[in-house]
């Protein structure tokens, strides 16, 4: 039985969602064009995690084994809903930024993925932590994935600029660099946690 | 809307291609792009619960949500209903057709979480398009989901046959093989 600590620290490093896990590769392509989107991104995603984990675990067994994944899906979909509502509410800015990825959330592996393996077996005190770790985790992947795209094609950091625009291509902004940046974060991470 | 039935279909396969130019569905993209065959497979189970998925989405938006007022629900509603197709599929098939249940029966529980699905069904509704362009586009969108992941998968037998480096290997060369195919199709912004 992991304690609590290594339950939190888990999603952070060790099994990283975006870059050991391999999970939730949309949102952490498209929506990394700057480290503000991809911040915002992982701290959405971190929301619904967090309470659809809580709330899974809560209601786990009065769900019948059969319907339990239309069932988690029903659990996440809402809180996606809640969610977006209020961040077309309280942010619009990164509400359109973001745009179909918010109610995508809904399909992202790492929420069904932690429901199904984490919070339908664990209580709800430790599914809590899970979600917060693997949340994490996810956030300060996206906003790495999202600092290095927006310095290296539009020479800013957090939307301030470094007066080297100019030279920066801005193909890093567009699809193919988000491949490509992930691509190769994802070896700096393979070769530095190997050690 | 007055965009020609042309002008989705090409934008949708090579212009604004699902997987390369936004990003949606790009899980399968690099799970199942190891061999051809199965991604021909996995190409064909998506455009068919696309296409059912966007004949099925626009009435029930149009003249159940809209009405009611509801269209917040959009996104509850939309998912249960590719979940439920998805089901429904399996099932139909496995009755009328083995022999093509077993040529996409293990794909298709991968589709409910494919977010390309998911995310053609809420564009196809935000874009404004009516029901026979919604039904176009989604065609096209899956064609073009269907054409990106047969290049990779050609791409990738190749890549099986060289030696790469350890930490390169996996996830990490296929998002790099995957930013090459992007470029390429780079070449056909603004040709509609």
């Amino acid at each position: 039985m992991m304690n609590n600590w290594k339950v939190l620290w888990n999603g952070i490093i060790k099994q990283n969602p975006a870059f050991v896990l391999v999970l939730g590769m949309c949102p952490t392509l498209g929506t990394t064009t700057s480290a503000e989107n991809g911040f915002g991104m992982g701290v959405a995603t971190l929301a619904v995690l967090v309470l659809s984990n809580v709330v899974i675990s809560l209601i786990k067994q009065w769900i019948p084994d059969k319907v339990r994944i239309p069932a988690f899906i029903v659990v996440i979909a809402s809180f996606v809903t809640v969610i977006e509502l209020l961040m077309q509410a309280y942010v619009p800015s990164l509400y359109k930024a973001l745009g179909v990825f918010i109610p995508l959330i809904v399909v992202n592996c790492i929420i069904l993925g932690r429901a199904e393996a984490f919070a339908s077996k664990n209580n709800v005190w430790r599914s809590l932590l899970d979600g917060l770790g693997m949340g994490v985790g996810f956030t300060w992947a996206l906003t790495l994935v999202g600092a290095v795209r927006e310095v290296l094609g539009n020479g800013a950091i957090f939307g301030y600029e470094l007066g080297i625009k100019s030279y920066m291509p801005l193909v890093f902004v567009m699809a193919p660099g988000g491949f490509f940046v992930l691509g190769y974060l994802m070896i700096l991470f393979n070769r530095l946690s190997r050690k | 809307m007055e965009t020609s039935f042309f002008a989705i279909v090409f934008g949708s396969i090579f212009v604004n291609n699902v997987v390369l130019t936004q990003f949606l569905g790009v899980c399968p993209f690099l799970g199942v792009s190891s061999k051809i065959k199965t991604s021909l497979g996995m190409g064909a189970a998506v455009t068919f619960v696309m296409t059912l998925v966007s004949v099925i989405a626009w009435p029930v938006y149009m003249y159940v949500l809209v009405p009611l007022g509801i269209e917040y629900m959009q996104t509850i509603v939309f998912i249960l209903l590719i979940a439920s197709v998805v089901q429904m599929v399996e099932i139909v098939l496995k009755k009328v057709s083995p022999a093509l249940y077993r040529a996409l029966g293990i794909f298709l529980p991968l589709i409910t979480t494919n977010c390309a699905v998911l995310g053609v069904a809420i564009l196809m509704i935000s874009k404004g398009f009516d029901f026979g362009h919604s039904v176009a586009y989604s065609a096209a969108t899956a064609v073009g989901f269907t054409l990106a992941l047969v290049l990779m998968s050609g791409i990738r037998e190749r890549l099986e046959l060289e030696g790469i480096p350890k930490a390169v290997q996996g996830v990490s060369m296929a998002l790099i093989t995957a930013g090459m195919l992007a470029l390429a199709f780079m070449g056909f912004v603004g040709l509609v």
